[in-house]
């Protein structure tokens, strides 16, 4: 029995999809492929939220001017794609901008992760913004009414009363923007960034087994979002719970 | 028909135009709230008066027209609003509690961040309101934990902490079970008589009748009538105010 799954497994070929006959030698690419994306990911979501809350403000303004500044980013960056978008980053200012070739950890280059984690982290704030302006405007207009009128300044009822409330309705969705992120960001591959995708491109182009390493790729981003995203339902039941009582 | 004699808001001439001048809230209305006065602005819903209260603290920017507190103008683009609205506490329909904080943060709140007074103080203070309503025992509740009369009353504390000149109240006991209503108009009551400067927008002619000094009758935008409560109750002028009288009384 086992010597026929053995033989089985031996026989498998190049284009086969269980031909996993790659990974002890070439297990090193996905673990530093998933730090990379992982890396790159939180990084860009975390570098996003502070120009997002700007831009949400921003849009949230009565000023036409700043409204229309904030509103001309947000659909710049929703309608274009990524790829198009990482690419004018990276040979637009960061052609001029000469980053020193630095290894991060021994595996992450800073002259290309750096125009990526900007790009990323553009290109997602224009989505987390919209996050954050539903989040404020789902908070009751007559809590900021009630901050006004005790004498408090429009900043300082956003800043103590509104946004406080508005983080529960943020925080499940911008989550929901990393698990997104972390598949997104495969695009990077396309310039070189040494991310997961990277990882199984090079691993299949090096042993010439053409389909298996792009599975395991895609099993890998599975077991990352999908406990993921099923640990964000589970907590905003428990937050929606909590709303009730 | 003023108290005191002295003026604390006047409103000349506002107009307020929702939707581009689509809808017309108000209409050029003009009055005087003199210190001390109790003012019941009455009339059917759409009438106006929520509108006219919200006009008073600039919550709602009038079209046209000025008002004037302590003979400043707030309408003027370049008083500092926020200061003259320390000195007007509101008091909403539907409470507007701050529901991430406690009873005693709520209150504490904007004398705290307004440096007004140390923390410290602000808590004691706080406590010291919330004993004269009955509601020390729930200082450190959350506003979810209480009924709605007891959310009122500690809406009314939160705006008196600030130690406000005169109360403006926009329907407080609409929104409250029939049972509650009795508690919330007592606090209204008590304050009253303290000598403090009330504008109430209201149904309930009861409270209208006995606790205003003067009634406003409000339609279509415009203040159509206004008279002590005896005179407008048993006199009215208008025959709009008759016609509403005789379906609310």
């Amino acid at each position: 029995m086992f010597d026929a799954i053995a033989a089985w497994y031996a026989g498998l070929g190049p284009a086969s999809f269980f031909n996993f006959k790659f990974l002890p030698k070439y297990a090193v690419y996905f673990v530093h492929g998933i730090e990379y994306t992982l890396l790159l990911s939180v990084v860009s979501v975390l570098l996003a939220i502070i120009p997002a809350l700007l831009l949400a403000l921003m849009r949230l303004s009565k000023n036409r001017f700043i409204k229309g500044i904030s509103g001309a980013y947000i659909a710049v960056f929703r309608s274009t794609p990524l790829l198009v978008q990482l690419s004018i980053i990276y040979f637009g200012p960061f052609s001029v901008i000469r980053l020193p070739v630095v290894q991060l950890f021994g595996f992450v280059d800073i002259s290309r992760f750096i125009p990526g984690v900007i790009a990323l982290a553009l290109n997602s704030s224009a989505y987390v913004a919209e996050i954050f302006r539903a989040g404020i405007l789902a908070v009751d207009g007559g809590q900021m009414e009630a901050a006004r009128s005790l004498g408090l300044s429009k900043w300082q009822g956003m800043k103590l009363v509104v946004l406080p409330q508005a983080v529960k309705n943020i925080l499940p969705a911008l989550a929901n923007e990393l698990v997104t992120m972390v598949k997104e960001s495969s695009i990077v591959m396309a310039l070189g960034m040494q991310d997961l995708m990277w990882g199984a491109k090079t691993v299949a182009s090096t042993t010439y087994i053409t389909l298996a390493p792009y599975v395991l790729a895609a099993i890998i981003y599975f077991c990352i979002n999908f406990p993921a995203s099923k640990a964000i339902e589970a907590v905003e039941r428990r937050m929606r719970r909590g709303d009730q009582r | 028909m003023a108290i005191s004699g002295e003026t604390l808001i006047q409103v000349r001439h506002v107009t307020k135009e929702f939707s581009k001048g689509a809808v017309k809230a108000l209409d050029d209305c003009s009055i005087d709230i003199a210190k001390g006065e109790v003012v019941a602005i009455i009339g059917p819903s759409g009438s106006g008066k929520s509108t006219l209260l919200r006009c008073l603290n600039l919550l709602e920017t009038p079209t046209s027209g000025t008002v004037h507190f302590h003979g400043v103008d707030i309408t003027d683009p370049k008083t500092d609003i926020d200061l003259h609205r320390r000195k007007m506490g509101m008091v909403f329909q539907h409470f507007n509690l701050f529901p991430h904080m406690t009873v005693l943060k709520n209150i504490a709140l904007a004398p705290t961040q307004l440096g007004l007074c140390s923390e410290e103080e602000a808590q004691k203070k706080a406590m010291a309101l919330l004993e004269r309503v009955g509601l020390a025992d729930k200082a450190q509740e959350y506003p979810i934990r209480l009924s709605g009369g007891q959310k009122q009353r500690i809406a009314i504390v939160r705006a008196l902490a600030m130690e406000p000149e005169v109360m403006l109240f926009d329907e407080p006991t609409s929104a409250l079970d029939p049972e509650m209503v009795g508690e919330v108009l007592e606090v209204m009551k008590e304050l009253a008589h303290e000598g403090m400067t009330m504008v109430v927008v209201t149904h309930e002619m009861g409270f209208a009748r006995e606790v205003g000094t003067r009634v406003v009758f409000m339609d279509g935008g415009r203040i159509l009538e206004q008279n002590t409560p005896q005179e407008f109750f048993a006199h009215p002028q208008e025959q709009r105010t008759v016609d509403f009288l005789s379906k609310v009384l």
